[in-house]
Formats: structure tokens, C-alpha cells, sequence
């Protein structure tokens, strides 16, 4: 499997750089999109060098939702179709920041989630026009359940994997796949201040997974596999109890 | 995880912070006292620490930039691995021109060493194939650097300890090679002196030589060992590729073991398992570049006191007499290890100011730290490298007085001068008391 066409938004992320190392390596056909046009270009160079067949680059706040639409028009055209589409920005807001300041709060539930269903809504579309492709995007393990510790960002998280789930059931077309991506602890920049423990994982192992999960045309994964036992439980626990801990 | 608070002997340890770089346009991060750029930690002792200061972690600068497939010439940021440049260019006919022991370094931590490879006698240092680099000070000044351009700044940096400032990134010259394998010749050798021989006879047709050599043994016997010399060759037919290493050292050992009597079993062993007369095989460069990355965290088996590198360099006139000295001198001590490595670096001058390689004899090996007698053995062989007009390789050292590092590298001083004001290093500080 190769010479695919590939869009990830969010592309200078470090679980969506690991993920666009695998596909370059296999001589794939890349489109890279992010906020920052210097910091994609080092990415689109890293690639070439490393064999995909193209590469070439968009930029895009995803906030900025009246960008969204041209920004997949020209990825479509650049690339000539989309086979996989891989949506991987995000941020780790500050919960208790979150609490004192509501617009920050909504901002942050903009960027993670509904810019997240936005772009989602259109490539499904795109997807659904040309009657084959795959989307994968990158939820968390943190929307499963709201905890103290990180709720607004689990919130945001929780739509988008409901959005995917109900996006699954009517997208289930045998060429089509939505793929939803639950990662668990990543050792990413995004999580610089965090200390590290034994749950902690490596953005190239988390990038082994989606690859993996995609090609397999899997509806939801959770990487590591650990965290699906992990977050069974945790659902498990009856609120009358989980409201007395902390997570 | 690597917390980044030891090196790769596992002494000393130093508490610091880490700060990981990930774009190279960047500014360097806002830090307090004094940082110290960091590549993958594999150097032994503490170069590559800065007790109570932050170090600047640069393995998430580990993108290709450009690769030119008809000049060989390529350019990438500074945390990129020479593993990882092998694995995706050696497939497309091109080759590293040094590499270490290890191929688990970064281009910035091979040109903050000046490393060289077994090949040294005929490509000279890794910094000699150095096209330029930028280098990134603390007052966020940039400046490109090679042997024409802020050549002065280049001869700093190359072999600088990454005192200088951070290397951002680095354009390398390759060398074309016909496949991924070796032919390479292996015979064992009863006297130190056969080892001259060998390595003399060997040095014009064969781009790379090394020894592997008994500390243990004295009398008659002193300085057995085994030669082992190659050229780079196409795949043979009958080429199977070696397993990828999947061995590893769990955990710390409890106590070393590398002892006396492990040691000498095992190298008795070694010795009369290797062939009398050469004997032609040809070798992945995996295993015959890097055999000890085969076994991940090898360096776990010293035990929870790390061990000590110690590599030094005779010049030619005194590196017979001095090379039976430095043995003797070890094998009566009852300590060093396995891995004891001979080398006969070659007459190309390495480009830095404090580069180590030189023309001369080259010995390596590993000591379990047993404290105060692998210390005060340690000394003692550098009375012999002193006397001799030797050199010591800072890569690998825990312990040199500051004395002796500055008779072995007199160029310190010019050196001093291009030191960042905010960067410094364990083993900076140690050498200038």
C-alpha cells in the first residue's frame, strides 16, 4: 500500500509528525496544513527527504472557521482526491484557568472540539462525494469521562468522538472508514510540564497505532491498547462514588 | 523514560532541568544560571551534564533538511541520529564517512566530540567532513560556520564540548558505497608489536582497522589480542541480514559483572575463539560498526556505581614503549573490562581547537568504578600519557585533573574565548579549577 493521499491538519504536532514519518517512508502523497507556515516547511522538507512522493503545505488557524473550507478545497485539488485525513491539532488547556475565565474557556472549546466537528463535517463530505477514504481523528482517552483535573478539555474531546460515533453509523459505506484515536499519556511538548510515569507513552509508538488502526480500518483505538481496560473502568465507577475522588 | 541526569557510565550523576528544543527558527528558551545543549547523552562522563543548570534538550530537532542524491550532500537539524541517516540513506547508495561505536549519537553530539571510527587513519575525524553548520548563541545571535566562513567560530565549536553555543543544524559530506556490507579480515595476534605490524600493513588497502586487545594478560603474552580490518562491499549473494538486536539489560545489575574473574574467563575465550590466520567474512554494517547496540542498556551491567572510560592517545615515537607501560600497568591492577580497543589513528589533522584524535596509538577500554582504586589507577595512567606527550579524550572522562587537560589541550586558552557566557558543563567547570 502506497502513493496514497494524505491531509493532516494539525501537522506539526508531534504525534501528527511521527504519523507523517510512517507514511513518507511508504512514498506517500502528503499534504500538510498547520498554523505556523515556517515550522510546516521544516516538516514538508524532513519528509521529502525521507521519500514521500510529494509534499506539499497549507496554513491554517483552525479558529478560523471561514478558513476551513478553502483550505480543503486547495488540499483536495493539490493532492487530486483524498484517500486518508488525518485530523491531529489541538491544545491542552488550562483547567483551572478555564474555570476563572469563560472565554477562554469557549476559545479552548472551539480550537478542540467544535473546530475539530467543523473540519470533520466538511472532509465527510469530501469523503462521502468520492465514495472511499478514510478519517482519522485524534480524541483522547480525557473525553470518556469528565474529571476535575482537565474537564473542559474532555468535554471538547467528548463531542468530537459522540461526533465520529454518530458520523460511523451513517457513513458506513464498505470504502469509508472514521476512525476515532484515543491516545492516552503522550510525552509530547503539549505535555512538557507533566512529570512522566510509567503510563507514558512515545508519539512514535502513539504513531505506530494510528497507522496501524487505519490500515486495519479499525472504528476506535485507544493507544496504548492499555487505556481501553483503564477507561472501561473508570466509566464503570458510579458517579455517587466518582464525585467523592479525584482523577 | 530518560530523565537526561546521567550519562552514558552512569557516573557522575547531577541534578538538572530539562528544556526540550523542538524548532530550530527558535530562540533558545528562557533558562536560569547556566544551560548546556544535550544530544542522546551517549557521551560517558560529563561533557554532556551541567549540575545545577538546565540542559537544552535537542533531540526533537531531528528533521531531514535536504539531501542531494548526486552530490552525497546532506543537511539536517542537529538532534538527528546517525542511525537514523544510515538506515534511510545507506538503502540509496550513501554512507556516513566516520561513525562512532554507536550509531545512537546526534550530528551535534558528534561534532561537539569530534568523534572518529575506525577508519580514522584514512578519512581523519567526523568534523573533517563538516561542510558548515549554524551555531545559535545565548544572545540569540546565528551565524553559519565553516572552514571559510567564521572560521575561527568552526575550530571552537567543532570538538567544543558544546560550549560554544547550540548547533541548529548541519550540512555533512557522504561517501557513495556500493552496499550495506563489509568484507572484512580477522586473525588474532600473540604480541603488542604484531599489532604495529598488522596495522601498518593494513593501512593502504584496508579503510578501516581495529583491535581488540587482552587487558589481562602479562608477560609473553602482553597485548594479545585480535586485528580485524574491512572495506565497505556490495551485499555478498549469500547475504542474510543480521536480526535486528532485540537483547537488553533490564535492569541495573546489583553489583558489576565485569569482575576479575568474569573478565578473564571471557577474554581467554575471546582470544583463542578468534582465528590464527586471517580469515574473510563478510558483515552487515550493523554488527561490525556497532556490536554493542545489539544489547540495549548495556551499560546497566556495571552495576548502580556506573563505570569509567578511559581513552588516550600516544604519539607515534613513544606509542610502543607507552602502550606496553599503559597495559602492564592495567593487567597488574586486575581491573578494566572486555572491551579494551587498539587503534592506530592516522596523520590527518582533526579541524578543532580541542578535537582529540591525533596521529599516534589510540587505546580505549571501560573500568567498573570501584572507587578509590579505579581512581588512583586512572591517575597513574595518565602519569604515563603525560610523560609520553599524550592526550586524554574528554568524551569519555569523569575524573582528569584540570592540570592535565590543559597540557594535553594547550589550545584552551584560545578556546576560552568563544565560550557562551550562559553555557557551561560539569566537566568544563572541573578542568578549570
Amino acid at each position: 500500500m502506497n502513493g496514497r493521499r494524505i491531509l493532516i491538519v494539525g501537522a506539526t504536532s508531534a504525534i501528527a509528525e511521527a504519523t507523517a514519518r510512517l507514511y513518507a517512508v511508504r512514498g506517500d502523497a502528503l499534504f500538510l496544513v498547520a498554523r505556523d507556515a515556517r515550522r510546516v516547511q521544516a516538516v514538508a522538507e524532513d519528509l521529502r527527504v525521507r521519500g514521500a512522493a510529494s509534499v506539499q503545505t497549507g496554513t491554517l488557524d483552525v479558529a478560523d472557521f471561514a478558513a476551513h473550507a478553502d483550505t480543503i478545497e486547495s488540499a483536495c485539488a493539490a493532492l487530486g482526491g483524498l484517500d486518508i485525513v488525518l485530523i491531529a491539532h489541538g491544545t491542552l488547556p488550562d483547567q483551572s484557568r478555564c474555570e476563572s475565565d469563560t472565554d477562554l474557556a469557549l476559545r479552548e472549546f472551539a480550537i478542540n472540539g467544535t473546530a475539530t466537528i467543523a473540519l470533520a463535517s466538511r472532509i465527510a463530505r469530501k469523503l462521502e462525494a468520492q465514495g472511499s477514504g478514510t478519517l482519522a481523528v485524534i480524541s483522547s482517552v480525557a473525553g470518556d469521562r469528565g474529571r476535575a483535573s482537565n474537564y473542559l478539555y474532555g468535554s471538547a474531546k467528548a463531542a468530537v468522538s459522540a461526533y465520529l460515533s454518530g458520523l460511523r453509523q451513517r457513513l458506513s459505506a464498505p470504502d469509508i472508514n472514521v476512525l476515532t484515536i484515543k491516545p492516552g499519556f503522550v510525552d509530547t511538548p503539549m505535555t512538557a510540564a507533566f512529570r512522566k510515569g510509567a503510563l507514558w507513552a512515545k508519539p512514535e509508538q502513539i504513531a505506530r497505532g494510528i497507522v496501524r488502526a487505519i490500515d486495519r480500518r479499525r472504528g476506535v483505538v485507544y493507544l496504548p491498547w492499555f487505556w481501553r481496560p483503564i477507561m472501561f473502568t473508570i466509566r464503570a465507577i458510579p458517579e455517587s462514588l466518582f464525585r467523592r475522588i479525584r482523577l | 523514560m530518560d530523565d537526561g541526569l546521567q550519562s552514558w557510565g552512569r557516573y557522575p550523576t547531577a541534578q538538572q532541568s530539562l528544556l526540550r528544543l523542538r524548532d530550530r527558527f527558535a530562540p533558545l528558551p528562557a533558562f536560569d544560571g547556566h544551560a548546556l545543549p544535550r544530544g542522546n547523552g551517549r557521551s560517558y562522563g560529563d561533557v554532556c551534564l551541567d549540575d545545577g543548570g538546565t540542559l537544552l534538550d535537542v533531540r526533537g530537532l531531528d528533521r531531514f533538511i535536504d539531501f542531494d542524491p548526486a552530490t552525497g550532500v546532506l543537511r539536517c537539524e542537529a538532534g538527528m541520529l546517525l542511525g537514523t541517516i544510515l538506515e534511510l540513506l545507506v538503502p540509496r547508495g550513501w554512507f556516513l564517512p566516520v561513525v562512532p561505536g554507536t550509531c545512537f549519537v546526534t550530528v551535534g553530539g558528534a561534532i561537539a566530540n569530534d568523534v572518529h571510527g575506525k577508519n580514522h587513519h584514512a578519512v581523519g575525524s567526523f568534523s573533517c567532513h563538516v561542510q558548515c553548520f549554524e551555531l545559535l548563541r545565548s544572545d540569540g545571535t546565528r551565524r553559519v560556520c565553516s572552514l571559510n566562513e567564521n572560521a575561527d567560530w568552526f575550530a571552537a565549536t567543532v570538538g567544543g564540548l558544546g560550549l560554544t553555543g547550540l548547533i541548529t543544524w548541519v550540512e555533512l559530506q557522504l561517501r557513495p558505497v556500493a552496499g550495506a556490507w563489509f568484507d572484512t579480515e580477522t586473525r588474532r595476534f600473540d604480541r603488542l608489536d604484531d599489532f604495529f605490524e598488522l596495522s601498518e600493513t593494513s593501512a593502504r588497502s584496508f579503510e578501516y582497522t581495529v583491535a581488540w586487545v587482552d587487558c589481562t594478560t602479562r608477560g609473553s603474552a602482553l597485548g594479545r589480542g585480535v586485528f580485524s580490518r574491512a572495506n565497505h562491499c556490495a551485499a555478498p549473494p549469500t547475504a542474510k541480514l543480521p536480526r535486528e538486536g532485540r537483547l537488553r539489560m533490564p535492569v541495573v545489575s546489583p553489583f558489576s559483572l565485569v569482575n576479575g574473574p568474569t573478565l578473564r574467563v571471557f577474554n581467554w575465550q575471546h582470544f583463542h575463539r578468534a582465528p590464527k590466520t586471517l580469515q574473510q567474512s563478510p558483515q552487515h554494517y550493523r554488527p561490525w560498526l556497532f556490536p554493542l547496540d545489539g544489547i540495549r542498556d548495556w551499560n546497566r551491567m556495571y552495576g548502580p556505581r556506573g563505570f569509567l572510560q578511559y581513552q588516550c592517545v600516544l604519539p607515534p615515537a613513544v606509542a610502543r614503549d607507552g602502550m606496553r607501560e599503559l597495559l602492564e600497568r592495567i593487567a597488574a591492577s586486575g581491573q578494566g573490562s572486555f572491551l579494551a580497543v587498539l587503534k592506530q589513528f592516522g596523520a590527518i589533522v582533526s579541524p578543532g581547537l580541542l578535537s582529540f584524535p591525533r596521529p599516534g596509538t589510540t587505546l580505549a577500554l571501560d573500568f567498573a568504578n570501584r572507587g578509590r582504586v579505579t581512581f588512583e589507577l586512572l591517575d597513574r595512567l595518565d602519569d604515563i600519557v603525560v610523560a609520553a606527550g599524550g592526550a586524554v579524550y574528554p568524551a569519555k572522562d569523569a575524573r582528569m585533573s584540570g592540570e592535565r587537560f590543559r597540557t594535553y589541550f594547550p589550545a584552551w586558552r584560545q578556546f576560552e574565548a568563544f565560550i557562551d557566557p550562559a553555557f557551561s558543563s560539569g566537566f568544563w567547570r572541573r578542568v578549570m579549577q
